[in-house]
């Protein structure tokens, strides 16, 4: 268990001219959760993209079970068992749980010489699904998808990944519009995905939730990795801090402190901040 | 009436909880605002039409509009579920009439030979439409307002240098005619039965086989759809393709029916269409919708089209009708929409 199911080494990427990601090396392994901080344009998306194979590094290697491996779509990543849920569940609102459920792999029977869409079997299994994560509030199969709270549609996602043999888990952004009871609920689903030995990927800005649930952390700046660390090995403000881009914040405060000081406590007009 | 009173009545008292379940789980469906909607409709015209309207043949007058508009609005609906639109039937009908009538018709060929000429050139407008909106990424609704003009150009363009006129008179053998264009029992359009029967593949493909899911998943996400491993590309070009040979088929039965064919006769099927489909309760922006209610959107819209006759109105009204019931419809399909959303079943 000691080798990472999906590993990152130097990986470059870069679209044209702008160098999004720099030299990205991360690893994790099956149980464990890699929470992936960073903030709003620091490269999280480019790098879900890489790893759920809808882009590819322009330089570096991707390893899975330590051999390289090129995805060649996000069919062939989630083929391999790299399943990526996007921030609203990435689902159907006006489609049923049973059959958002089963998109693209529907179970059908025979009738007659025709094969039709097993709605009763379809409904079954995904309420089970479900079920099994601790959302008992969901019991009908035909209900749609878009009458579910954003924690429900998650856990749905997230079950529907685990059914369908996810060996990597990437969560992108799953509590970002979820209240604090919600969030608690995905967080709780996690820690559920995490003890059935899946590698989960927790992409987030929030430090708290990412506390609860990581086991390994990774900062992203400006597309370069700025921190790598286990937990327990920072505290949430020096992790706030790093996401905020430490130095640049430090010198900002200095710059208002400094300004204020000069005009009797004013604050600076927006202008003198550069 | 009577009845739906104590079905409140009785729910109310909590006394027939599985009755009350079921009505609201047929609330929930996509088709129950366009089924009321007919139901209004028809009952509306029943009591001003007159005895006329009742009788075999005006029962037979809106059906011979709703077969006609029903044969296209089935695969407009798909599409629109599919979350694209096709307005380019609006050419594809007169192509495909002059198409059939200028082969066997003008220049004698079998009659076999014009109808799978039509047939094919329906295929191959839809194809392109289909191959367009995939490669260009343009908006549907653009592709094929442009590929509208573009047929109909080439429709009038062809016409002239081959008949040197726009329309061409065609004699059918009574073979073709009997299973393309004829009026059953004097009245009856052989296209109702065609409709019938299309109105079941369609349901079949929508609703019982796995495509069906695949149509619904495309209309309300298609990144997720193509996530999912579902070949969007093949089944948006052969949903165009569809509606393409449906509305070829239309304009073949038309030409048979009335033995000629004009280059400009299908215009007002682009609005028919969208307005039947919207009626039966499908969303204009893709992923809900459903066949029976696309069959009695169109069935509502014929009616209310050919119910004017019957009434002591004038006709003129009959456009002032549609246009109230579409924003009626639309509202209503929206409510119960939203009923179906927040459904959620009861705490045991």
């Amino acid at each position: 268990m000691a080798e990472p199911i999906l590993q990152l080494s130097n990986v470059n990427k870069s679209f044209g001219p702008i160098d999004v990601l720099h030299d990205i090396s991360l690893a994790v392994k099956a149980g464990e959760v890699l929470c992936l901080l960073g903030d709003n344009g620091a490269g999280k998306s480019t790098l879900i993209k890489i790893l759920s194979g809808v882009h590819q590094p322009t330089s570096g290697t991707i390893l899975m079970d330590g051999e390289p491996i090129q995805f060649a779509s996000p069919r062939y990543a989630s083929d391999l068992g790299i399943s990526t849920v996007h921030q609203f569940g990435g689902a159907f609102p006006l489609m049923s749980i049973g059959r958002s459920f089963f998109v693209g792999v529907e179970p059908t029977r025979k009738w007659g010489p025709f094969s039709i869409y097993d709605r009763r079997k379809a409904n079954e299994i995904a309420v089970k699904a479900v079920q099994e994560f601790g959302i008992t509030r969901i019991d009908d199969g035909d209900r749609l998808v878009g009458g579910l709270s954003g924690g429900e549609r998650q856990s749905l996602a997230i079950a529907r990944a685990v059914h369908f043999g996810a060996r990597v888990l990437i969560l992108d952004e799953p509590t970002a519009a979820l209240g604090v009871k919600e969030a608690a609920h995905v967080l709780r689903i996690v820690l559920e995905a995490r003890k059935r030995g899946l590698a989960v990927i927790f992409i987030t800005h929030q430090v708290i939730h990412a506390l609860t649930v990581g086991d390994h952390f990774a900062v992203l700046i400006r597309g370069a990795l700025a921190a790598d660390f286990r937990k327990g090995e920072k505290t949430r403000e020096e992790i706030t801090d790093l996401m905020a881009g430490g130095e640049a914040m430090a010198e900002l405060e200095a710059e208002i402190e400094s300004y204020q000081s000069a005009h009797e406590g004013r604050a600076p007009p927006v202008a003198d901040l550069r | 009436m009577n009845s739906m009173v104590e079905i409140q009545t009785a729910a109310k008292a909590g006394s027939t909880p599985n009755l009350w379940s079921s009505i609201g789980i047929l609330m929930r469906r996509p088709e129950v605002g366009s089924f009321l909607g007919m139901v209004a409709v028809f009952a509306f015209f029943a009591i001003f039409g007159g005895a006329n309207f009742v009788t075999a043949g005006g029962t037979a007058s809106w059906l011979n509009v709703a077969s006609e508009i029903g044969i296209v609005a089935l695969p407009v609906g798909l599409l629109m579920i599919a979350g694209e639109l096709d307005i380019s039937i609006g050419s594809v009908i007169p192509a495909a009439s002059m198409t059939v009538a200028t082969i066997s018709g003008y220049y004698d060929l079998p009659i076999m030979v014009g109808v799978l000429a039509a047939l094919g050139l329906g295929l191959l407008v839809g194809f392109i439409n289909g191959v367009l909106v995939i490669r260009t990424a343009v908006p549907s609704l653009i592709v094929t307002l442009g590929s509208l003009f573009a047929v109909a150009g080439l429709t009038l363009g062809v016409a002239i240098i081959l008949t040197g006129s726009t329309g061409v008179a065609i004699r059918a053998d009574p073979l073709a005619k009997a299973i393309l264009g004829q009026f059953v029992g004097g009245m009856f359009q052989v296209t109702i039965f065609w409709w019938l029967g299309a109105a079941i593949i369609v349901g079949y493909l929508l609703h019982f086989s796995r495509y069906g899911n695949w149509i619904l998943a495309l209309g309300g996400d298609k990144v997720s759809a193509r996530n999912a491993g579902i070949p969007t590309d093949r089944v948006i070009t052969l949903l165009f393709m569809g509606s393409g040979l449906c509305a070829a088929f239309v304009g073949v039965s038309q030409a048979l029916l009335y033995n000629s064919a004009q280059v400009s006769t299908g215009q007002s099927f682009i609005f028919n269409s969208i307005i039947s489909v919207v009626i039966g309760g499908v969303l204009l922006t893709g992923g809900f919708g459903s066949v029976v209610g696309i069959v009695f959107g169109t069935i509502t819209f014929a009616i209310v089209n050919q119910g004017i006759f019957y009434t002591g109105f004038d006709a003129n009204w009959a456009s002032l009708i549609i246009g109230v019931l579409l924003l009626a419809a639309v509202l209503m399909n929206n409510t119960f929409r939203k009923m179906a959303l927040t459904y959620t079943p009861k705490k045991k």
